[in-house]
């Protein structure tokens, strides 16, 4: 078994460990909203438009997440002003943002020479390179994210999915879009170091799509979706260490076996398991229906 | 009745949209204790009246009153019931729960709902035949179902005026019957209630006040009165409506 504790005799694994665990957890939790609204390209976007951010703070020196979050502030916003003009649509101004954002970091990047590797650990995450620093600040976000979601979760529930009717009670749409972009950003920056820009996508959707195989229930999804964020990225962590995968692909193929699985077999929505249960049932067919009277039974 | 004030009052309102004409010279009278319905053809407007008197969205030119108050947002006492193809009805959350949303403005953000919020909801679905599917999921309610679980959520409400999109729209007729049923006792509570629809049966059986919207108002008044041929021309245009059927209909 020693295998298993073997990689905690390293401070740089402990923090890594730490690290991911965290970021599979907030990332699971938000997670859930961006998959039930929709909003895959947000994230991947909003990723790649926080570069410009890291760069200046390259060139300025200081915490690379500092820079990436002043950065992440100032695109949501630009976002949620941009969609709100009316003429131009929320994928529009995204689509614009983003492009336009990663491109001036390019632009920036080149103007400083032996950047290419702190590029590729932008792309890729540095997983090894977590400080006790980067540590602090990524589980005082997390805890910003987290309490952030709990103490809006009905208002960004009721946006989600009756924004009229959302509207009709006084709620000012507006504000709470802009309020979830902002904990989006600051979830994905706080995931960058860890699994990096090309992969922190997964982190959010993956779990969250696996969570959804397993229940109806927000709440319990929202539990389960930030468990399995953290279990792929403890086990990724591990082939990792043992397999020398770089760790951000090997906790995102983690995640995705774990969807792949259940989206095969969950215990009731698994595509296998449903089809099975129909022949199991085939003879029975009314005992696979699932009944919902109108009426009361008398 | 009558005597009482109108509710809702609207004064020469307007709405644009990017320079189009949505509604223009509408003044209306809403009273309590009275069914109005608000008949017309598609894009006349009734969705975007629904919604100025809702407080959701200012209008152009005029304005719209609350007890003599101009509206300029939302309204506590003024309670809204969206088209059903307004909501993500594949949204994990069940029926419960879509109905306590209706409470969450004036609940503590802190705290669960608590045993008597959800005691309240429950009465609420009873009232509308849906306590026995307070568990299930959105996604497997039909569409009477979920029309149903939206009324249970504006009851929560207890508000002076309900306004609802087309609520007898893709519903079956003992839903029907039940919508007139609540609609009927609320109406003797003393509450106004505003409907959007394109039934002009149904109207006539359920309103007791009509108003004929065709970017501006057509023709307004009971709908015994008011459901002639030439009115129904011009509002709805060219198509043919057995207009002795529905005056049967509005006498009895
Ligand atoms: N958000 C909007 N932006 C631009 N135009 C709009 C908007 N909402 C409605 N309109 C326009 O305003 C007019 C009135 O629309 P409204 O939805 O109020 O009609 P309606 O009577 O409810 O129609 P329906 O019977 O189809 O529901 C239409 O011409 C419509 O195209
Ligand atoms: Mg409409």
């Amino acid at each position: 078994m020693s295998w298993l504790t073997d990689p905690w005799h390293f401070t740089f694994m402990q923090h890594a460990f730490l690290a991911i665990i965290l970021v599979g957890i907030i990332c699971g939790a938000i997670g859930v909203f961006v998959i039930l609204r929709g909003y895959s390209f947000l994230g991947d976007a909003l990723s790649h438009a926080i570069f410009p951010g890291v760069v200046i703070t390259f060139i300025l020196g200081g915490n690379f997440l500092v820079g990436a979050l002043i950065a992440a502030v100032i695109i949501s916003t630009l976002i949620g002003v941009v969609s709100q003009s009316g003429r131009i649509n929320n994928d529009t101004a995204i689509g614009v943002l983003f492009a336009g954002s990663f491109a001036l970091g390019v632009a920036l990047m080149s103007l400083q020479s032996g950047y290419v590797r702190d590029l590729n650990s932008f792309l890729f995450g540095s997983i090894l390179g977590v400080s006790r620093d980067d540590l602090v600040i990524t589980a005082i976000v997390g805890l910003v994210v987290l309490v952030g979601l709990a103490m809006f979760r009905r208002e960004i529930t009721l946006i989600s999915f009756d924004r009229v009717f959302a509207r009709s009670t006084g709620l000012n749409l507006w504000v709470f879009d802009q309020l979830f972009l902002l904990l989006l950003a600051l979830a994905i920056v706080v995931s960058l170091q860890t699994v990096g820009n090309v992969l922190v996508l997964a982190m959010l959707v993956t779990p969250a799509a696996s969570a959804r195989m397993l229940t109806d229930n927000l709440r319990r999804m929202i539990a389960l979706s930030s468990t399995i964020g953290a279990l792929s990225g403890l086990v990724g962590l591990y082939i990792s260490y043992y397999r020398g995968v770089p760790s951000g692909a090997a906790v995102v193929l983690t995640a995705t076996a774990v969807f792949g699985m259940l989206f095969l077999f969950a215990p009731r929505n698994g595509v296998v398991t449903a089809r099975v249960r129909q022949r199991i049932h085939y003879s029975h067919p009314e005992d696979d229906v699932r009944v919902v009277p109108d009426k009361p039974q008398a | 009745m009558s005597s009482l004030p109108p509710v809702l009052t609207c004064h020469n309102l307007a709405v644009h949209y990017d320079n189009r004409s949505a509604l223009r010279d509408v003044n209306l009278e809403i009273k309590r204790g009275q069914i109005t319905a608000l008949l017309g053809p598609n894009g006349a407007g009734k969705s975007t009246l629904l919604k100025v008197l809702a407080g959701m969205i200012p209008p152009s030119h005029g304005a719209a009153k609350f007890e003599g108050e101009e509206l300029s947002g939302p309204h506590a006492n003024i309670t809204y019931v969206p088209q059903r193809s307004d909501v993500d009805w594949t949204f994990p959350i069940s029926v419960l729960e879509c109905t306590l949303l209706g409470l969450a403005g004036s609940r503590s953000r802190w705290k669960p709902f608590s045993r008597h919020d959800k005691a309240v909801a429950m009465q609420a679905l009873k009232d509308v035949r849906m306590d026995h599917l307070a568990q299930a999921q959105i996604d497997a309610l039909s569409g009477g179902q979920q029309q149903r679980v939206f009324l249970a959520r504006a009851l929560l409400n207890n508000g002076d005026v309900l306004l609802l999109d087309e609520p007898f729209t893709g519903v079956d007729v003992p839903t029907q019957d039940m919508l007139v049923d609540l609609l009927t006792e609320l109406k003797s509570r003393g509450t106004a209630i505003v409907y959007a629809t394109h039934d002009l049966a149904q109207a006539a059986r359920t309103a007791d006040y009509a108003v004929l919207l065709n970017g501006d108002i057509v023709a307004e008044g009971s709908p015994h009165d008011i459901f002639q041929q030439d009115v129904l021309l011009r509002t709805f245009g060219g198509s043919v409506i057995s207009v002795e059927s529905l005056r049967e209909v509005a006498a009895s």
